[in-house]
């Protein structure tokens, strides 16, 4: 692999950027593999990266249906934090952050993480004693997070309405400074070159059709190219996991739903951190293109269509001008939707499944981006022992059988 | 300088006798009524309007309408201004102000051009990491057009709905057809464009229509549809985006024409429409050539120099090369040989043009250099010169020696791109056709008819054809007409055509990566070498390579760009432009305000406030509010000089002590009634009603099926088969729509129905040892005493001479009586009781005193205490859950799963602090030791926490790991401003632990 | 945007007048101490979620306030039948890919 650097820029630019060597091969898919991995999203990616990395696992190819990071990896508001209430949650999405803040140097592709902080905007009393608990949870478990009182947030955000008289006035909010956003597509570029690097073979526009079984054991998967062999294989599909779940002869707790995100048109910065409003339904950042990047609603019922109901952009640009009067000028340049699998407790599901050698990473609902590096640790880690990381253990299947949800609608909330 | 020096003497249709003055980067300018301002820029000789996002090169307007990727015009200044408007989207008006957006830092990075290829960023700026914030900091400072405005918006915006039979949008040749057609088959037709004025191309037409003018064609048919009464024509606005089952919007553009306005009328207004059926006559986009240079100030499309001149009267330039791979562009330069300005030469790619507007040119003296294209345009801030050189068939190579033709204006015409976007939005690919050369709408099924040049029409005979034969579809799809036309084809002046040339990237002399910069995407600064690198380095799909490269993603989103770009992908890939593909259009078409999507629902309109009959009064005594779901309810009642603490303890020792009043009237409460009631409840509630005695009332726990806590309250046995549900305030939407879900989908046999009484009923509960003698002074058909009301009846009587139910129930353990009218009576109920009580000082109270009697005595607030993952037994009340039922009420399987039979669950625990006049924070986490490094085991947290004014220390609710078992532990809460506050684990009861005090 | 005829009010009315109640025909298990915590928590929680042909329940929230089902195709949102609430699912119109 080609080390990227400036100077390495400069020497291509003496030969007119002519002999820049591919980011990542585009092999013929083997007969088999020891692991192959469905879905070329970051999380895919990262698991791959991570099996080949740290696990010296290189017999593994990730099969994708489309391109690398057609899915939520290029669809979603990019925003990274780990301010989870439950315990269980905290520590993967704080692992999960902590890999964030060398992400570029570890990949050598700079995936632009720019940790300016994220604010979650308190509203009702009942807002603040779930920000007071939430906070205060993070701290005890070594997570950044901080109180802010109105003018503090009025500080950090001029152009935010803090108003006593609006209709929800800000009364507080949490504050943590090590989250941020980053650009979403490098991350899986990032992880694909380095993949690539450690022997992963990507094979793009290979649609699985089909996962092939014998004696209760995985043993590949059909493919648009034809049959892949396979001693595990590790689905990462958001927005299709129930579909290949279905494949292997199983269900799962998810059901999958538009969600819908926005742009505006590019502004001078005016915004300097991420702003997330449960009970104003709103979250707000400015990526570095000068676009405002909004996060809308999922709509409330399932939809494999990529696209949403305009109702959800209706409501969220009135939020978006009830909190930032000054914004109702700006102009919306592009929606989209990405199809994002929502678990009952707003959790993943990490792990094997009843067919051996079978294992889903999934149910990351609206927040997977964040947990782009950390799932696809935790999740190698799982595939190369062959038993649950401990970090990825309490997001088993076997929780909806036991009860032990890991409710973090509160965390999770709209806000992402 | 002259006045306007590139106004042509006559023609044009702006009205020279208004004159308007205007200006851009603080010079003053004029323009006419009738003027774009990009019109009026050129008029004046502005070439430079922008620089470049990444190179900070000069840049001038290139096209006249919404494809227009470099005027991105600041206007206006403070809150009324607008950000990155489309200098060729702008009306002028008087006083018009508009800056340019990027004039500054972009220029720093020009010199460095050849270091920043396309996604340069993702190679560099990583070490050392920290200077990383540092270099974002620059790359944002140097990207964004404009700047948000300061302040509220002083606009409004409203909403339109329509429903029609035909929505046609675009009022162009073919629009105009088929909405004529639409509206003379009686159907309800709604024509848009996003034109001030109908017409589309035709508004720029020289050639005749029916004998007359393009325009006196738009005329006469502009005036049959506005005569017909079920037509609705909506100019100055744009079909923005076209969603499932035939819905869009419509952005209209009602007062931006006119300047800031602030009248009270709305700027804009959304207009949503489900239509039946959709015309789609979007036209098309010419398509601009790529070659070197070729961003120059004076590189512009031909349908726009023709529109400049024949429609505003604007040569913007003197001499003109025309660089074209069709036929129909040669107009443009009759056109501007027309109005006496020089036609240098037309260069056209085909070896071999022999159309009759070749023919026509060429006889008309204009130099025309087949086989040739335009390889480079030289010049420094203005196009000086269009440097030429021979193709071969394909126009994929030189086949000879450059040279330079003279010129200061280079019109482009490389065939045009149907303008597609609507029909991709709704999730329908687009697919390429070789015979067009050009993305045509992909298939719309039965919804939708396209016509026109979007369909890759070329003549205008075509286009109104297709455009009536379309509208007649439509119409007759929707029940009106048979579908035939009526429409007589006006005669037009057409002409043979020869074929047009594919001409994606004109070859230069050196190699496109060493060639000077062809521009492909020119708002975001991509270039065919960008493109090219994108595919070498593995990025080969056309998303990839929008994506790396920034092409589309523009604010235009690629109208000009987007073509040229695919092309060049699929040759740098070898393969053809089907197999590549284009990327998918996402609304909005052209950008829409946040403003007109948010409508009247900001402000105080963001979302309905619900006021319970007695709000007036509380205002009045100055309450303090708290937000309760959609209500306000009063917090509480200061008085002169009191603090909050102050006042609610006031109010708490009024309820213990003497008699208090609180507005109820927010809790939910829901009818039940029918033979199978009870069974309804029994299994809905962890209790049981069927024994319930009638006029008593019972609490009920109400669970999801995953055996958590949804909601609580009291519900009372008003006859044999009446019930009244009381629900939380915050759940009664939530509940009332559980309970109906159960009771059609599940139980449709149980005879039982349920009404929302939620606002039918005011309610005030008089509270207090002193509230009887209240009570008896307005009511005396009911009878106080202890034994014949008790604790848990309840009673229908007079209260103040209105029909009331008066309920025994107690949420503050006091001796409590909620008094319920008919919600209109609820005012004039709480005057006679606050009338009643004046002697008794009787005292108003808000909900943060009805929160701390409530947890005195431990009662939970589900939502505050509970959060959504705790069973009945986790905060101590098996009491109210029975078991061994033959059906089993909701959430009873899921008691008894394992994780809710853990010892270890988080239970409910009443804390006191060390220091008494210490209120730990609602929120505040318990650990067991103090002072320990992260990560530290959680043994719970607070969920409630207050000074008690009756026990004159603070109290507070806990949710405990194993707290039922951990009496007399002491807990440490390390608090977020560092200091660390103890609490000794004891009964979440604390005051009158025998409930005495109810039964007075 | 959806447009839903409701089966009772026999009107195309817009899909801000309806909430969707999730996956339709779900039945209660009438035994559920019968039942194992594993059988149990699928039917709490596993679901269909079939990419295609969808049977589910809406409720007309803002109009008459019924649930009613849907078989509609969640990737075209083509909705192919209505039908009211009750109806089992062996008597369901239309036809669910397998």
């Amino acid at each position: 692999m080609e080390k990227y650097s400036l100077l390495s820029l400069f020497r291509h630019a003496g030969r007119h950027h002519e002999d820049w060597p591919r980011a990542w091969r585009d092999p013929a898919p083997k007969a088999d593999y020891d692991t192959v991995i469905v879905g070329g999203g970051g999380h895919g990616l990262a698991t791959a990266y991570y099996l080949a990395s740290k696990h010296g696992v290189t017999d593994v190819a990730v099969v994708e249906k489309g391109y690398l990071g057609g899915g939520n990896t290029g669809r979603n508001t990019t925003i990274v934090r780990s301010n989870y209430l439950r315990d269980e949650a905290a520590h993967l999405y704080d692992f999960s952050l902590t890999l964030w803040e060398g992400l570029s140097q570890e990949l050598n592709f700079n995936v632009m993480f720019s940790p300016r902080g994220v604010m979650s905007l308190g509203h009702t009393l009942q807002e603040m004693r779930d920000i007071e608990r939430r906070v205060n949870a993070n701290r005890l478990n070594g997570i950044d997070g901080e109180i802010l009182t109105t003018a503090q947030v009025q500080k950090r955000v001029p152009l935010l309405n803090c108003s006593p008289k609006s209709r929800y006035p800000v009364m507080g909010a949490s504050w943590q400074p090590r989250g941020g956003i980053a650009r979403h597509d490098a991350v899986a570029w990032g992880f694909a070159r380095a993949a690539d690097a450690h022997g992963v073979d990507i094979l793009q526009q290979t649609e699985v059709t089909g996962i092939r079984q014998r004696n209760g054991a995985v043993t590949g998967v059909e493919t648009s190219r034809g049959f892949i062999g396979a001693r595990r294989v590790a689905c990462v599909t958001a927005g299709n996991s129930g579909v290949l779940a279905r494949m292997a002869g199983l269900r799962l707790p998810i059901e999958s739903r538009p969600l819908q995100a926005l742009v505006s048109e590019p502004l001078k910065p005016c915004l300097d951190t991420v702003v997330m409003s449960n009970a104003v339904h709103c979250y707000i950042s400015q990526a570095d293109k000068g676009d405002l990047v909004i996060g809308a609603g999922a709509d409330g019922y399932n939809g494999y269509g990529q696209r949403g109901s305009f109702r959800i952009i209706e409501h969220t640009l009135s939020a978006v001008c009830e909190l930032f009067p000054a914004f109702s000028r700006v102009r919306m340049n592009r929606q989209w939707g990405g199809i994002v699998d929502i678990c009952p407790d707003a959790c993943p599901v990490i792990g094997k499944t009843p067919v051996e050698g079978l294992y889903f990473n999934c149910g990351w609902g609206t927040g997977g981006f964040k947990a782009t590096p950390g799932s696809g640790y935790v999740f190698a880690d799982t595939l190369a022992n062959e038993r649950p990381h401990p970090l990825a253990e309490p997001f088993a299947l076997d929780r909806f059988a036991s009860g032990a949800l890991i409710d973090e609608h509160g965390a999770a909330g709209v806000a992402h | 300088m002259a006045a306007q020096p590139r106004r042509l003497a006559e023609g044009g249709r702006i009205d020279r006798s208004h004159v308007v003055d205007f200006s851009f980067d603080n010079r003053a300018l004029q323009g006419y009524a009738g003027d774009t301002l990009a019109s009026a820029l050129l008029a004046n000789g502005v070439d430079i309007v922008a620089r470049s996002f990444k190179y900070g090169r000069p840049r001038g307007i290139v096209g006249h309408g919404p494809e227009e990727p470099n005027a991105i015009l600041h206007l206006g200044h403070g809150p009324a201004s607008i950000p990155n408007l489309r200098a060729t989207e702008v009306e002028l008006f008087d006083g018009l102000e508009a800056r340019s957006t990027r004039s500054g830092l972009q220029r720093l990075f020009g010199p460095f051009g050849r270091f920043l290829p396309a996604g340069f960023y993702y190679k560099t700026f990583m070490q050392p990491p920290r200077l990383w914030m540092t270099w974002e900091r620059l790359l944002r400072r140097a990207a964004g057009f404009g700047e948000a405005p300061d302040g509220r918006d002083p606009d409004t915006y409203d909403k339109m709905n329509h429903h029609c039979d035909v929505l046609v949008v675009g009022a162009g040749p073919a629009g105009l057809a088929a909405a004529l057609e639409a509206a003379r088959s009686g159907a309800r037709t709604l024509i848009v464009d996003e034109g001030h004025e109908f017409g589309g191309s035709l508004l720029a037409e020289t050639r005749t229509v029916a004998g007359g003018s393009g325009a006196d064609w738009v005329e006469n048919t502009v005036a049959e549809l506005s005569s017909c009464p079920e037509v609705t024509l909506l100019p100055r606005a744009t079909v923005s985006g076209y969603y499932d089952h035939n819905f869009l919007t419509i952005l209209e553009r009602r007062t931006d024409h006119l300047g800031p306005m602030n009248d009270g009328g709305s700027r804009q207004r959304l207009h949503r429409v489900r239509a039946r059926q959709a015309v789609l006559a979007t036209g098309a986009i010419e398509r601009p050539l790529v070659f070197a240079n070729n961003d120059l100030p004076g590189v512009m499309l031909a349908s726009s120099v023709a529109a400049y001149v024949n429609r505003y009267a604007v040569a913007p330039g003197d001499r003109l090369v025309l660089f074209t791979t069709n036929d129909g562009a040669y107009r443009t330069a009759m056109d501007w040989q027309g109005v006496g300005r020089e036609v240098v030469a037309v260069v056209d790619a085909r070896q071999h043009p022999d159309g009759a507007q070749v023919q026509a040119a060429m006889e008309a003296g204009i130099d025309v250099i087949p086989g040739h294209g335009v390889i480079e345009a030289s010049g420094r801030g203005r196009v000086s010169g269009a440097i030429i050189a021979p193709m071969d068939d394909g126009g994929d190579a030189l086949t000879g020696p450059s040279r330079q033709l003279e010129c200061d204006l280079i019109a482009v015409s490389g065939g045009w791109s149907p303008t597609l976007h609507l029909g991709s939005q709704t999730g329908v690919r687009p697919r390429w056709s070789d015979a067009a050369g050009a993305f045509l709408p992909g298939d719309l099924g039965e919804r939708a008819v396209c016509a026109g040049a979007v369909t890759g029409r070329r003549t205008l005979r075509e286009c109104i054809e297709e455009g009536a034969s379309a509208g007649a579809l439509a119409a007759s799809r929707t029940g009106f007409g048979d579908g035939d036309t009526t429409l007589a084809t006006p005669d037009t002046e057409e002409s043979p055509e020869s074929s047009p040339q594919a001409l994606y990237l004109v070859p230069h002399r050196k190699p496109v990566s060493r060639a000077p910069k062809q521009f492909v995407d020119l708002q975001t600064d991509v270039t065919a070498s960008d493109i090219e690198l994108a595919a070498r380095e593995g990025y080969t799909s056309v998303e990839h390579v929008k994506r790396y490269t920034a092409l589309g993603f523009g604010t235009d989103q690629g109208k000009l760009g987007n073509v040229n770009g695919v092309a060049i992908l699929a040759q740098a890939l070898g393969q053809d432009i089907a197999a590549t593909g284009t990327t998918m259009f996402r609304p909005a078409y052209t950008p829409m305000t946040f403003g007109a999507a948010a409508g009247r629902d900001t402000g105080e309109m963001f979302d309905a406030e619900r006021h319970t009959p007695m709000h007036a009064w509380h205002e009045a005594q100055g309450a303090m509010w708290e937000d309760v779901g959609r209500w306000k309810r009063p917090y509480y009642y200061p008085r002169s000089g009191e603090t909050m603490q102050q006042a609610v303890n006031r109010e708490c020792l009024a309820v213990h002590d003497g008699v208090a009043i609180f507005d109820a009237s927010t809790l939910g409460k829901i009818d039940i009634q029918g033979p199978d009631s009870a069974v309804f409840l029994d299994r809905v509630y962890t209790t049981g009603f069927r024994r319930l005695g009638v006029r008593r009332c019972r609490y009920g726990l109400m669970l999801h099926e995953n055996g958590y806590i949804f909601d609580d309250g009291v519900t009372a046995r008003m006859a044999e088969n009446r019930y009244l549900m009381h629900t939380t305030t915050g759940n009664a939407e939530a509940v009332y729509a559980w309970l109906e879900f159960w009771r059609q989908t599940e139980w449709p046999s149980l005879d039982v129905y349920l009404t929302s009484v939620t606002d039918h009923w005011a309610t005030a509960a008089v509270v207090g040892p002193k509230s009887r003698d209240v009570l008896r002074k307005v009511c005396t058909d009911i009878d106080f005493d202890g034994e014949a009301f008790r604790f848990m009846d309840v009673r229908e009587g007079h209260v103040a001479g209105i029909p009331a139910r008066v309920f025994r129930i107690s949420f503050s353990g006091e001796l409590s009586f909620e008094v319920n009218v008919p919600a209109n009576h609820g005012r004039e109920l709480w005057d006679a009781l606050i009338e009643a009580g004046t002697e008794f000082d009787i005292t108003p109270y808000g909900t943060e005193a009805m929160h701390v009697l409530r947890a005195d005595k431990g009662f939970i607030i589900v939502g505050q205490d509970t959060d959504g993952s705790v069973t009945p037994a986790d905060v101590g009340m098996e009491w109210a859950v029975r078991r061994n039922k033959a059906y089993g009420f909701l959430g009873d399987r899921s008691l008894t799963l394992a994780d809710h039979l853990r010892e270890d669950r988080f239970q409910l625990v009443g804390l006191a602090t060390a220091d008494p006049r210490t209120v730990l924070p609602e929120g505040a986490q318990l650990v067991e030791e103090p002072g320990q490094r992260p990560p530290v085991a959680m043994e719970g947290h607070v969920t409630s926490s207050y000074f008690s004014a009756r026990l004159d220390r603070s109290i507070a609710l806990a949710m405990v790991k194993r707290g039922s078992k951990r009496g007399g532990q002491i807990l440490y809460a390390p608090l977020a401003n560092g200091r660390i506050v103890s609490a000794t684990i004891v009964s979440p009861v604390f005051y009158d632990p025998e409930g005495v005090r109810q039964n007075v | 945007m959806l447009l839903i005829r409701c089966p009772y009010c026999q009107e195309m009315r817009s899909e801000e007048e309806f909430s969707n109640a999730g996956e339709a025909h779900i039945v209660r298990p009438p035994d559920p101490a019968a039942l194992s915590d594993a059988e149990w928590g699928d039917y709490l929680h596993f679901r269909k979620n079939p990419r295609g042909l969808h049977r589910e329940i809406w409720v007309h929230t803002a109009g008459c306030r019924r649930y009613f089902n849907v078989l509609r195709d969640t990737v075209s949102y083509e909705i192919l039948e209505v039908y009211p609430a009750g109806v089992s699912e062996s008597d369901a119109p239309g036809k669910t890919t397998p």
